[in-house]
């Protein structure tokens, strides 16, 4: 039974190719290829090395964005969850730069910081910041008050509190605002090299569109695609490694 | 009726004998008046009920002795000693058991002892001894979630006494616990009464639980909250476990408090 969900996966998996290979046969449409085709040119473009190289130029935007998202994320989150003060400072910035339409807003910031790394780690940040303060902000501040109770009648200190309940407390909704941050970074990342330069993937899929090579620009995605997945079950790994105990309900429940 | 007076016309061996002293505490919530001038004493190694009806102040008084509230005027003293906030004299016991979810059982009971510094070790034997008394050994390395909520509670009584306070504070510890455990645990109580040297502080809704375990109970009336009555069983407690439900004083006691409660139940 331990193989059940591996057995859905891959039905799942299956379902979905397969709809994308009988679409890509009908065919939709001429810039639509089959799931066939899309994993020959993946292959090819693996064989060659592109793909590597591309990925080492994607991979740089992606990686400090991200990097400085959750990091600087979680931080700013813990602190406007804290503290009632810094919640009416810093809660309307992240909830205009989760709003705001960001395909309008990379001519300005082109502008103002060039078409290199900079503005494309913006762009990461912009969409991957703001859901992972928000979330990390109302989880921590939806921490159950009788723990908290419970830490300060065992004599915890504010910082005994904050790392050894508030925190892991909060755990599970700070994963999952990390989980959608960093989706939300994999897209930024592409938009970035689709709207300011094309490098990397973005490259690969601009190019490969302008010369009617879809196979080529669907396997560009699609690997894109298949990093984002690996890299949330990595994520989620790492959470279920630190919070074991959350990993199944609550003592609540 | 003023339970000051009561309290002044307490012979002087009860008056120093008490482990808490509550000194004309009030509490306000805004407007809002909790407890207007409360005074009580706890009697050093027994067990004191707080009883009344819901909305009466109880938990109130208790977070307050316990330093987790401030009151807005009036004293809590134990053993002598002002308190200004959480002590390593008191331990608690939540109604909701307030367990960490993501720790296992022995870091859940060692959680007290691990936030006064304790090395691992040390609190883990500590933990060990209290889990075994409690009657949970072999569920050590088992989260919350897997333990039934009578269990989940022992946890949380092992987790107080493993502090090794002078006072145990319980906030309606078995509320939330199943009728069958409740039974086990009342009688549990009255063995850690009698085989620990410590003060216990119990809030309750339940008459006949308050009755059973009580040495002293003091019954609460709302808005604002103030002690009433104080009664003292005696003649039962001394007997067996299984004869204190049958005492006649025992049943003549509940009677007396429905009596003066009936009329606070909305």
């Amino acid at each position: 039974m331990i193989h059940r969900p591996l057995a859905l996966k891959l039905l799942s998996a299956f379902i979905v190719f397969g709809a994308w290979e009988i679409a890509g046969r009908v065919p939709v449409s001429f810039a639509f290829p089959t799931f066939i085709e899309s994993m020959q040119a993946l292959f090819r473009l693996t064989i060659e090395g592109t793909i590597f190289t591309a990925y080492a130029e994607t991979l740089k935007p992606l990686v400090v964005g991200v990097s400085i998202s959750a990091f600087f994320g979680i931080g700013i989150g813990l602190w406007v969850g804290l503290s009632q003060r810094f919640e009416w400072l810093f809660s309307p910035i992240f909830i205009v730069m989760q709003a705001a339409p960001l395909a309008a807003l990379i001519p300005i910031l082109v502008m103002a910081y060039g078409i290199g790394l900079t503005s494309k780690v913006f762009v990461v940040c912009i969409m991957a910041m703001p859901v992972i303060v928000l979330n990390t902000a109302s989880a921590v501040r939806n921490t159950p008050a009788s723990i908290k109770d419970m830490g300060k009648s065992f004599l915890a200190t504010d910082r005994d509190i904050v790392l050894k309940i508030v925190i892991p407390a909060a755990s599970p909704v700070i994963f999952s605002g990390l989980r959608l941050g960093i989706s939300a970074g994999f897209i930024g990342a592409i938009l970035s090299e689709l709207k300011i330069t094309p490098t990397g993937v973005g490259d690969i899929i601009t190019y490969s569109r302008s010369i009617a090579d879809y196979p080529s620009m669907y396997a560009a995605i699609f690997s894109i695609i298949v990093l984002a997945v690996l890299f949330l079950n990595l994520l989620e790994r790492i959470e279920n490694f630190l919070f074991e105990g959350n990993n199944r309900g609550y003592v609540s429940d | 009726m003023s339970q000051t007076s009561d309290a002044l016309e307490m012979p002087a061996p009860v008056e120093t004998d008490s482990a808490v002293s509550v000194r004309n505490v009030s509490k306000n919530y805004g407007t809002v008046e909790a407890l207007r001038d409360l005074s009580l004493e706890f009697p050093r190694g027994q067990l004191t009920s707080l009883l009344g009806p819901s909305g009466c102040g109880k938990t109130t008084l208790l977070k307050i002795i316990a330093g987790l509230l401030e009151p807005t005027s009036g004293e809590i003293e134990i053993e002598g000693k002002r308190v200004t906030g959480p002590g390593p004299d008191r331990a608690f016991v939540f109604q909701d058991f307030a367990l960490l979810p993501w720790a296992s059982v022995i870091r859940n009971v060692a959680f007290g002892l691990e936030l006064r510094g304790v090395a691992k070790s040390e609190r883990e034997a500590i933990a060990e001894k209290y889990i075994n008394d409690v009657g949970l050994s072999g569920f050590e390395k088992a989260y919350p979630h897997e333990l039934s909520g009578g269990m989940r509670q022992r946890v949380g009584l092992a987790r107080a006494l493993s502090v090794d306070a002078q006072v145990l504070l319980l906030d309606e510890p078995f509320s939330a616990v199943d009728e069958q455990n409740r039974r086990k645990f009342q009688e549990d109580m009255l063995e850690l009464v009698r085989n620990e040297n410590k003060t216990f502080i119990f809030v309750t809704h339940s008459i006949e639980e308050a009755v059973y375990v009580s040495d002293q109970i003091a019954i609460l009336l709302p808005r604002p909250s103030r002690v009433s009555e104080i009664i003292r069983p005696t003649s039962f407690r001394g007997t067996d476990v299984e004869n204190i439900r049958r005492s006649p004083e025992y049943l003549d006691i509940v009677d007396q408090i429905w009596a003066s409660l009936r009329n606070y139940v909305e």
